[in-house]
């Protein structure tokens, strides 16, 4: 492990330096508030190590240019906020289709349209799922602290270049703006996940036989790269069962590497009767509630962390449901991730909403009174 | 002294508010606590009220949002108006007598210094008003170790202006000590 001293830094400024450290040389974007400390992190210090900075005419430029290098073989990231994020999703899918690995990191604010642009929010939950059309699979990480952004940030960028799948990184104001004391290694070191694959003679961009690594445009191989379903060198297909095996193709991949990319953590107690589930800066209050709840008074009350939202956790939340009377999932809407829990629970447990939407950030004691009710 | 420790540093936008949580959190880090820094990004940032937060705990911090501050700065009489009520008469209250003056309930424990006149005319530069008020902040509290806090001080300015803002400081310490002989308030300063 490299060598760590810690230092005051905010979260935005976290995923610049995470993103740095796992090789992005090149950042597209269009400022907005609250991610604008990103593209300006990214600003100051690509041009210094041989990197790409973009300001761009706009959101979906943006996603563009970063498809376009990544296909040119950089590692690439670009950060906006809720109306930014709206803009980016046809081109999204088009990433994920053609099998384009990219960052895409999502400071959510306090929606619809430009609703509150300083306000905490999770609004953009399903959006991130769903936001760009089609059955199409996505990974969405959920960081509730600086250190898991600047972590988090890093795992993104080396997942999706090893499954060539666009990765939304879903901050939110609190985690974005806020500073706090991390320990991370010193900037310039490299945590790049290197690819043992190596590339063979009859490379194919889409092998029916499995995921192959992204050969760059100009390193010997031509292919075809298009947002229309494809065959295994690239080129449109309307043929029922090669359209069928192309979708299959992206959501195996998912599948395949489940347990690398669903990362949950769970703290309290060993048999909880009610347990909280919720991810984001919400964690930050539910741990809060839980030290004091299970560490001081030694009540059977726990809470799973999720880390990653989607694929959802669902064998993480079937066992969990299997031994608790109640799972309470705080959020900062007006209920979104409480349906997927509620889902997955299966009837084994009561799953009940705690909600805040008024662009404050949910506060302790919403919660401890959530729980209080549900213990007694 | 409680572990947890919340300071929340109140004014008007342009008072360098915000600079000043970031040192006194920059200041925390080297001083080995944990610590946490948020601020107000609402409208009211941009020109009018301004307000900055910062927790600090030897434990870690999870709630980041400052909700009973062992410490309120108010830079100016609205930002006292709106907090004061805020508060718990426990708080330690130090408000800069250059803009705030007016009576307010005898529980509460306030300590009044000229702290953006003292910048102007004994340093000649009202913006380093914001360090000076770290300073009696500090003296007041002794949150953090006073040497770290002022290399903190020193790394944080500007370039070429550390030694101004040190100076600014630890006018601060001054000014809290002076004011302490005096028994300064703003009662004793200004009439009600």
């Amino acid at each position: 492990m490299p060598e760590t001293k810690p230092v005051l830094m905010q979260g935005n400024e976290a995923c610049a330096v995470g993103a740095i450290s796992a090789g992005v040389r090149f950042y597209a974007g269009y400022p907005i508030t609250p991610s604008t400390e990103v593209a300006e992190q990214m600003a100051a210090r690509l041009p210094d190590i041989g990197g790409v900075f973009i300001q761009m005419e706009d959101e979906i430029a943006s996603m563009a240019a970063v498809i376009g290098a990544s296909i040119g073989g950089m590692r690439t990231l670009t950060a906006t906020s809720g109306p930014g994020f709206s803009l980016k999703q046809e081109n999204l899918g088009y990433a994920i289709m053609a099998e384009i690995p990219c960052v895409v990191v999502n400071v959510q604010r306090m929606g619809p349209s430009t609703g509150v642009p300083t306000a905490p929010a999770q609004g953009d939950v399903m959006q991130a799922r769903w936001g760009t059309h089609g059955d199409h699979p996505i990974i969405v990480f959920s960081p509730a602290s600086v250190y898991e952004t600047y972590y988090l940030t890093i795992a993104a960028v080396n997942l999706s270049q090893k499954l060539r799948q666009p990765v939304i990184l879903l901050l939110d104001e609190v985690i974005g703006h806020m500073r706090e004391k991390v320990e991370i290694p010193e900037a310039g070191k490299l945590i790049v996940e290197k690819s043992s694959d190596k590339v063979p003679s009859d490379w194919k961009p889409y092998d029916e036989k499995g995921l192959t690594p992204l050969v760059p445009f100009g390193f010997g191989h031509y292919y075809h790269v298009t947002g229309l379903f494809h065959d295994q060198y690239g080129f449109p297909t309307g043929d029922p069962p090669q359209v069928e095996r192309a979708l299959d193709r992206l959501h195996n991949k998912l599948e395949k590497y489940r347990d690398e990319i669903v990362l949950t953590n769970y703290i309290g107690h060993k048999e909880p009767r009610v347990a909280i589930v919720t991810y984001g800066c919400v964690v930050r209050s539910a741990r809060a509630v839980v030290k004091k709840a299970y560490w001081q008074n030694r009540l059977p009350v726990g809470l799973l962390s999720l880390q990653t939202i989607w694929p959802f956790p669902d064998r993480e939340i079937e066992a969990l449901a299997k031994q608790v009377d109640v799972i309470l999932v705080p959020e900062m809407n007006r209920g979104q991730l409480v349906g997927e829990v509620e889902r997955y629970a299966r009837g084994e447990a009561k799953v009940i909403p705690v909600n805040r939407y008024d662009g404050e950030m949910i506060s302790p004691d919403q919660i401890s009174e959530a729980l209080g009710r549900w213990l007694s | 002294m409680e572990n947890r420790q919340e300071i929340l540093l109140t004014g008007a936008g342009g008072q360098g508010l915000i600079l000043a949580s970031i040192v006194l959190a920059e200041a925390a880090v080297n001083d080995n606590k944990n610590v946490v820094q948020t601020q107000s990004y609402g409208p009211e940032a941009r020109g009018g009220a301004s307000m900055a937060g910062v927790i600090i705990d030897i434990d870690t911090i999870e709630y980041p949002k400052v909700t009973r501050p062992n410490v309120l700065l108010c830079m100016n009489q609205a930002s006292f108006n709106k907090y004061l009520p805020r508060v718990e008469p426990s708080c330690t209250i130090i408000v800069d007598s250059s803009f705030v003056s007016g009576s307010y309930s005898e529980e509460y424990k306030v300590q009044a210094f000229p702290i953006t006149r003292t910048a102007k005319e004994k340093i000649g530069r009202e913006v380093v008003a914001n360090m000076l008020a770290l300073g009696v902040i500090n003296a007041a509290t002794g949150l953090i170790n006073k040497h770290i806090f002022r290399e903190s001080v020193f790394r944080m300015a500007p370039k070429g202006s550390g030694e101004l803002n040190q100076q600014a400081f630890d006018m601060g310490y001054q000014l809290y000590e002076e004011g302490q002989g005096q028994g300064i308030g703003i009662s004793a300063q200004t009439p009600q």
